[in-house]
């Protein structure tokens, strides 16, 4: 491995290492910089207020809803609340600090340039019910990203308000629920291969279909003669997740497609991996008639914290006249105006409705915007065929100490799926991902997707460099051989975390979610 | 009392006209620890191969399917605070609910023990 500091401590200095292993505890439990934080409630005081607050003489509050008892909040200063949240967010893990390799979550950069145009206060401080004539620079943003979303995957429209990505699978839902409505067709079932990602089973229980599940082949893909042996005039469509859970292309996607229209069903595609194919292949061209595009995997927006994040649907020809409400157009005078009701406009007579109450995300929209114009056409392309390059270098650099299960199936797309298969007794996918966490890294996604035991998905991303990936394959080797081998050390990994292996089970059979004073 | 096993790792022991259903040894080890069951209604009416039940554990929830049709007459009530029975004893205390058989011949399509045996070490 990179000796990264020459002068610092180093592996081969062991017996610096067991020294310091049997160094005394601190009095204080910290350990030079990691500093060990109480909970919010052990550093402040149910008695203590961190403001000044006049008394205020009876209260128009009292009888009716005034607290009768104390709400039990702890009080703190404003640099005791400053530090808490400072010491807990040095012992967190993000994408700016190292590599992020969460399989499925498409965790890269977020360039800079993009977190500086979405904070520019016209689009960041606009109010969602500001007359249009005063946003026309934040409704061009919007128009303009619907523009390059339809031209990217080659669909007929784009329904902009979905919040995230399963959102827009029920969007994308509706619309199908509207078109077949809309023809006085009953149909109900939704065909979903063991493929797809966990949420389209569930958006299409939700959006009031019945699901029905399509076998995987033993190469990773969808089972196309099974599929197209379920079709019938009951089949309203299925969903397809493509590049699939495991990494893969569904190479039979048009054919599936064909056969799907053929039977008067319509092709959801969950397009959460469309960053794996950008500027190389067109949905619309598969044949979908909706997908989704998780803007904040594909166009950079932060989305390690939980978000937000923005799910836009575009949508075929068969399914655009149903769109949901609001989205925006030019009107006669050259301004763009948001068209907002389906009764008494007639530019959307048979929209089904809306998704949310407004316009969808602003914040990730101008991120996404500013993204594609910064990368332009040939930069997209590049960027998701970096992140195929990458993971199939991960995927072949380690076959030969990790189980891949698809690796003889040809190259993969942008993650690169390993089994525990050939791991010693008693050891599991569970063991090298909490390895992983000493050698510095957030583990990738483990035990997903469902149909490979013990799963490992690691997803690299364009923004790694060589030499990043190198020294994280360094570490997946050594702890593959320290899997196979069955290092007793490796189980009782993390070693070096603030917290030691934690009892996982535990914690979800018997949650403690509510906080209580010690000894109370 | 005979005991019956279907291919997705469910096992059904017969007792006259009723009978009690679990999730396999098998299925236990591979879902790992058991964190949480989610258990039919009583009195609610199952279809062969309906999703009857969910298991929760630390790897991910998973349902688990009627081996027959049939009413279901009680659920494990230990099950609510001690979910690691399905681990500790899957085929005995950590069964799942009992159910009546609306028709016996469904048992025919299922293995016994030595079948299901000979399907598990094949996989």
């Amino acid at each position: 491995m990179t000796v990264l500091n020459p002068a610092g401590w180093r592996p081969e200095m062991g017996e610096r290492i067991s020294a310091a292993l049997e160094a005394p505890e601190t009095v204080t439990g910290n350990r030079a910089l990691h500093l060990e934080e109480p909970l919010l409630f052990e550093v402040g005081r149910m008695d203590h207020c961190g403001v000044d607050f006049d008394d205020v003489p009876g209260s128009p509050l009292a009888g009716l809803a005034l607290r009768s008892a104390p709400v039990d909040l702890p009080g703190l200063s404003e640099p005791e609340a400053v530090r808490h949240y400072t010491r807990l967010s040095r012992q967190n893990y993000a994408i700016d600090l190292g590599l992020f390799p969460l399989g499925s979550c498409t965790m890269k950069h977020n360039p800079r340039l993009d977190e500086k145009v979405a904070r520019m206060p016209g689009f960041a401080d606009v109010h969602p019910l500001q007359p249009t004539a005063t946003v026309q620079g934040a409704l061009k943003v919007i128009d303009q990203l619907a523009d390059w979303l339809v031209k990217l995957t080659g669909m007929a429209a784009v329904a902009m308000t979905p919040k995230a990505g399963a959102h827009g699978e029920l969007c994308g839902l509706l619309a199908i629920r509207a078109a077949l409505d809309a023809r006085g067709d009953t149909r109900d079932v939704i065909l979903v291969p063991e493929s797809a990602h966990g949420t389209n089973p569930a958006t299409a229980a939700f959006a009031g279909f019945k699901v029905e599940a399509i076998p995987a082949t033993d190469d990773g893909r969808v089972d196309t003669a099974a599929l197209i042996g379920k079709l019938g005039p009951h089949v309203a469509g299925v969903m397809i997740t493509n590049p699939n859970t495991c990494g893969l292309f569904e190479r039979d996607l048009k054919t599936i497609a064909d056969a799907v229209h053929a039977a008067g069903g319509y092709v959801y595609c969950d397009g959460a991996n469309f960053n794996a194919i950008v500027g190389r292949v067109r949905p619309g061209d598969l044949g979908v008639d909706a997908m989704h595009i998780n803007l904040h995997k594909t166009f950079s927006t932060p989305h390690g914290g939980g978000g937000p994040g923005a799910g836009p649907v575009v949508l075929s020809e068969a399914l655009a006249p149903f769109a949901p409400l609001p989205f925006v157009k030019p009107g006669a005078d050259g301004a763009l105006r948001l068209v907002e009701e389906a009764d008494g406009d007639t530019d959307a007579p048979q929209a089904f409705g809306r998704m949310c109450a407004f316009h969808g995300q602003m914040g990730m929209f101008s991120r996404a915007l500013a993204y594609i114009l910064s990368h332009g056409a040939d930069g997209l392309a590049q960027a998701s065929g970096d992140a195929v390059l990458n993971a199939n270098y991960v995927l072949r650099r380690l076959e030969h100490v990790l189980h891949a299960p698809f690796g003889a199936a040809g190259p993969c797309m942008h993650e690169a799926l390993f089994s525990d298969d050939g791991f010693a007794e008693g050891f599991a996918t569970l063991d090298l991902a909490k390895g992983l966490i000493d050698e510095g890294y957030h583990p990738m996604t483990v035990y997903f997707p469902l149909v490979v035991h013990g799963a490992m998905l690691v997803e690299p991303t364009e923004t790694e460099s060589k030499a990043d990936l190198d020294q994280f394959i360094t570490a997946m080797e050594s702890l593959g051989e320290r899997a196979r081998a069955g290092d007793p050390a490796l189980k009782s990994a993390p070693h070096f975390a603030p917290r030691r292996r934690v009892d996982e089970t535990r914690a979800a059979r018997k949650p403690r979610l509510v906080w209580t004073e010690q000894g109370a | 009392m005979t005991r019956y096993f279907t291919a997705d790792h469910e096992w059904i022991a017969v007792e006259g006209d009723t009978a009690t259903v679990g999730i396999t040894d098998y299925a236990q080890s591979q879902l790992g620890d058991i964190t949480f069951v989610e258990l039919p209604a009583v009195g609610a009416s199952l279809g062969k191969g309906d999703s009857a039940s969910v298991v929760d554990s630390v790897k991910a929830a998973s349902d688990v399917y009627a081996p027959v049709s049939g009413a279901v007459t009680e659920v494990n009530p230990a099950l609510e605070d001690a979910p690691e029975l399905v681990n500790s004893a899957p085929e005995g205390e950590g069964w799942l609910w009992k159910m009546t058989l609306s028709d016996a011949g469904q048992l025919d399509g299922l293995m016994d023990e030595a079948a299901y045996a000979a399907y598990v070490a094949g996989l």
